[in-house]
């Protein structure tokens, strides 16, 4: 089993038509995932490497029955692309897009929870998810994720998420879905989303949970954790250096005010019952002692 | 990007909200001049990003033009939590009577925006948070209601402001709501929001936020940025693209992803070393990109070593390991350099590293053993004993062959290449 997707998911892409569209979008059925159509205003009709191209997601839904969709669009598009969609009818809807202002975000976010409360959203500014030999929407290597389980990941850091997926793989262990929500300010899917749904998924029976500075989301994970969780699970934090005052690197990424430090986080998921690693190396040594003794 | 308090100030003009006159000098003549056109009395700040200007003396009133020149001599040059001010904002002096706070930013938790109101201002709004967090009005607002008229005066009357001044609180609030969705900013503050002696509301103070996403629809905004205080390792990395913040340690730190990047950091203090930097390359890692951050790295005179982290995901090793090549081709770079290179074919990629291999770039089996490297190296050249015997029998022997003796560099991240690696969209992989 999996999470927010599986090998019966079909996924429509707009920005099929663009490079890293096309690029990932045949990456990403090279894998094996569902890819049934994609988008472009003046292009229907057109295909990319035999993947056929609609003018919009409705169409697209109508003739594929396309249920999921990835969107690669510019910054500036992802609102519109994601209203498309969910419009269009899809029930989840994947942005890999980066840089999409604030204001739009939470924006977009408002009108899903008003409009389409069935609609999930991840990302902007994720690299998608993975269910390892199932399906993988976004931009993640495929084969650095072994399938199977019994690891559900849930990740606020791209690379951290593939150095996760490394590390467990490493060690022989498999993973249900990895989900990598992105760091942005108003993510669509968050932490307490990914560990609600971990929790329901039967064939998870650990979670490791990827954070960094800033914001308050690994704290709101710890309180979520210590009432609704069951399974065991194992986290990393990045950022337990990082001077106050200064991004790093992803937009959520500040200690400010004294707030959003590692230390707090780390704190908060420890008195959960959540086993820290002090780096992805040793976070991936506690997963494995955590999956032996399953 | 952080906006200085006179361009907060001209931020919020240019939607509406009520200011005071004043100008930006840049030393004391400027200051004088200023002043003798704004007429007395005047207030003479100094303009950093950073709080607590009042209390390290970089605010000063002044009644004449003797008192500005001392004043303005007096804060220029000043270092206000270790900025140094050589900006001036001199101001028409306001007869304040009362002074309140009022701010809009993002609740993440609630993915909401957050309205905070409060007849308290003029202090740190943190502390009032902390100690008296009663005394502070919170309103949540859906971004596609907006602020509403009602809700907006519910949210007056909850702040206990003085009744004479709701009617103005309300079409103020509105719009410094205006100006913080409009304007795309992360931050809007005004403290303190003061009422004059004769009753009115006006800006005294302005805090200023703006989203770096959303230049591309405010051209304007890129104006700001001349103003944002650098030191000269970060204005040389943002002139490259690059995503950089300077730290006080001696281990230079290359990771390709912010999330990496800052582990990278973190396990090299675990190791017991000082990080020197935060460098995310992104994605891609190609020659291009790798060069550029070798040099900034590099010329930073603190930076003993280098730690040089990539996980390949789509990226693949070779086309790194070809990367790391030719950029110490084409820089000369003078610390040692610790490459750690994992992920998809990674096997591959070290052995395009392998020719390459000296006391100048070493191969580390993991992330762990990289970091101790890297701080090993970092240590002995500060104490001025060889790298290389200090760090004997760490990670993968040193192969004889030096960068400038092994083979050809393969071609595919030659110099000619456009501003990418030979895959065709690695630089826009988001930089996760």
């Amino acid at each position: 089993m999996s999470i927010f997707v599986d090998q019966n998911t079909r996924v429509v892409y707009q920005g099929l038509t663009g490079s890293a569209g096309r690029y990932y979008g045949l990456l990403n059925r090279d894998y094996g995932t569902g890819v049934v159509a994609g988008t472009h205003p003046r292009k229907a009709g057109s295909d990319v490497d035999g993947i056929p191209v609609f003018a919009t997601v409705g169409d697209a839904v109508e003739a594929t029955g396309a249920d999921a969709s990835c969107i690669f669009v510019p910054a500036a598009g992802v609102p519109g692309a994601v209203l498309e969609a969910a419009e269009g009818g899809v029930r989840f809807i994947v942005v890999i897009t980066e840089g999409v202002p604030m204001h739009d975000e939470a924006h977009t976010f408002a009108h899903l929870q008003r409009h389409h409360p069935d609609v999930r959203l991840l990302g902007p500014n994720c690299p998608g998810v993975i269910s390892p030999g199932l399906c993988n929407i976004g931009i993640t290597a495929g084969h650095i994720a072994k399938p199977g389980g019994p690891v559900g990941i849930v990740s606020r850091s791209g690379t951290l998420t593939y150095q996760a997926l490394h590390e467990l793989k490493e060690k022989g262990i498999g993973c249900t879905t990895c989900v990598g929500i992105g760091g942005d300010p108003v993510p669509g899917t968050n932490f307490i989303d990914c560990l609600a749904a971990f929790e329901d998924d039967p064939e998870t029976e650990a979670v490791m949970l990827i954070g960094e500075i800033g914001g308050s989301a690994e704290e709101e994970a710890a309180e979520f954790i210590a009432e609704h969780l069951s399974k065991p699970v194992v986290a990393y934090i990045a950022g337990m250096t990082a001077p106050p005052g200064k991004k790093m690197g992803h937009a959520g990424a500040i200690v400010s005010g004294g707030r959003g430090t590692a230390a707090a986080k780390v704190e908060a998921l420890s008195a959960a019952g959540v086993r820290v690693g002090s780096n992805p190396t040793q976070a991936g040594e506690l997963m494995a002692e955590v999956v032996a003794s399953l | 990007m952080d906006l200085l308090e006179h361009q907060g100030k001209e931020f919020f003009a240019s939607f509406g909200l009520p200011t005071s006159p004043g100008e930006v000098a840049l030393d004391p003549d400027e200051a004088v001049a200023a002043a003798e056109r704004i007429g007395y009395p005047v207030v003479v700040k100094a303009q950093v990003h950073v709080g607590g200007r009042g209390k390290a003396g970089g605010i000063k009133p002044a009644t004449d033009a003797a008192e500005v020149r001392r004043a303005a001599e007096a804060i220029l040059g000043l270092d206000i939590g270790g900025h140094v001010v050589r900006r001036l904002w001199i101001e028409r002096a306001a007869d304040i009577a009362e002074e309140y706070y009022a701010g809009f930013t993002l609740d993440r938790s609630a993915r909401r925006h957050l309205g905070m109101l409060s007849a308290q201002g003029g202090v740190d709004i943190e502390e009032v948070a902390a100690t008296a967090p009663e005394a502070i009005a919170r309103i949540h607002i859906d971004p596609t209601e907006g602020l509403t008229p009602e809700a907006c005066r519910r949210w007056v009357t909850e702040a206990r402001l003085n009744p004479a001044v709701t009617e103005q609180a309300i079409e103020l609030l509105g719009l410094l709501y205006r100006a913080y969705v409009n304007g795309d900013a992360d931050l809007v503050e005004i403290n303190p929001l003061i009422v004059t002696g004769d009753g009115r509301l006006a800006v005294l103070d302005a805090k200023v936020t703006l989203d770096d996403n959303a230049t591309f629809r405010h051209p304007d905004h890129a104006a700001y940025d001349e103003t944002v205080e650098r030191d000269e390792r970060e204005q040389e990395a943002h002139a490259r693209g690059l995503q950089y913040v300077g730290l006080d340690g001696t281990v230079g730190v290359i990771a390709n992803g912010a999330g990496l990047a800052m582990a990278t950091v973190d396990i090299v203090a675990e190791a017991g070393g000082t990080p020197a930097n935060f460098l995310d390359i992104g994605g891609g890692a190609n020659a291009d990109l790798m060069s550029a951050a070798l040099e900034v790295v590099d010329g930073d005179p603190a930076v003993r070593s280098i730690f040089i982290n990539v996980f390949g995901g789509i990226t693949k090793g070779e086309e790194v390991a070809r990367g790391i090549v030719e950029a110490l081709r084409r820089v000369d770079i003078s610390s040692p350099i610790i490459m750690r290179l994992d992920g998809t074919n990674a096997a591959e990629g070290r052995e395009i590293l392998r020719p390459h291999l000296s006391d100048s770039l070493r191969l580390a089996p993991d992330m762990v053993e990289a970091a101790r490297m890297a701080v090993t190296a970092a240590a002995s050249a500060s104490t001025g004993d060889s790298v290389a015997a200090a760090s004997a029998g760490t990670g993968d022997s040193v192969a004889a062959a030096s960068a400038g003796t092994g083979d050809p560099v393969p071609a595919a991240a030659s110099a000619g290449d456009p501003a990418c690696c030979a895959e065709p969209t690695c630089c826009e992989e988001p930089q996760s």
